[in-house]
């Protein structure tokens, strides 16, 4: 992918995550997401998603289920052959998902159950 | 175990602990479904980025379809595949999605972080001149 758009091939699997995070991010300054303005709760989130996660794909490329293709990744690897690029996307995917999640809150005001809730939603109001 | 057995019970353990071991009870709301949707619409794209171009690639001995090719881009839909992808993702996904928010909101109930609140939305205040 990376040799169309002049840009050197590890880079790819990066910047797949580097197209989610433009696709995500602008939701905390449009939407007043306050994600990233809350984050410490966000990395704490971080710290403990990863593991399942990494723990399955060292499981899973162990076994062969999946692999890469080299030339498309960085090319640092974590304890039990799992690339760096794959922590990144752990890290990545939950930012994006609560980015979201937030942001629909933003506009819709539903209950999330964080013991945050507006009250009445818009509209519900008399 | 297989990619398809492993992603059944990933489905099946994160949606138990969302109900019965943090309550979050997300998959019971409404802001869940609708963010989810917005999320699996972008899951496909990212998914066919990381399979069509084969950064990723399956055994079929793992998956529902068979194994990626070894030249070319595996099908966009059918053989087990949807956006390039093993039907498989989308349940790694999910739970990957489900797992973070249930955390993010457990977290937020223990009242780490809890504001501010997300809101209102830039174009609701720009209106009023804020």
């Amino acid at each position: 992918m990376g040799k169309y758009w002049n840009m050197p091939a590890s880079l790819a699997y990066v910047g797949v995550l580097g197209f989610v995070l433009v696709g995500s991010l602008w939701l905390e300054i449009v939407l007043r997401t306050h994600v990233i303005a809350r984050w410490p709760r966000l990395v704490l989130v971080m710290v403990l998603v990863i593991w399942p996660f990494l723990i399955w794909d060292a499981y899973a490329i162990s076994q062969g289920h999946w692999f890469f293709d080299t030339s498309r990744i960085l090319g640092i690897y974590l304890p039990g052959d799992v690339p760096l690029d794959e922590l990144l996307f752990f890290l990545v995917i939950p930012l994006a998902s609560i980015l979201t999640l937030e942001a629909v809150r933003s506009v819709k005001g539903w209950p999330v159950g964080d013991g945050a809730d507006q009250g009445p939603v818009e509209g519900e109001q008399p | 175990m297989t990619y398809t057995q492993i992603a059944v019970v990933a489905v099946i353990v994160t949606v138990l602990a969302d109900l019965f071991l943090f309550r979050t009870k997300l998959v019971t709301k409404k802001v869940f479904w609708v963010s989810y949707a917005i999320i699996f619409f972008f899951q496909l794209i990212t998914n066919g980025m990381f399979t069509g171009f084969g950064i990723v690639q399956y055994d079929g001995d793992a998956i529902i379809g068979s194994s990626s090719p070894a030249e070319g881009a595996p099908p966009f839909l059918g053989d087990g595949r949807i956006s390039f992808a093993p039907a498989e993702d989308l349940m790694f996904g999910f739970s990957l999605v489900l797992l973070s928010l249930c955390l993010w909101v457990l977290f937020g109930r223990w009242g780490l972080s809890r504001r501010p609140t997300a809101g209102p939305p830039l174009w609701r205040t720009v209106r009023k001149g804020r």
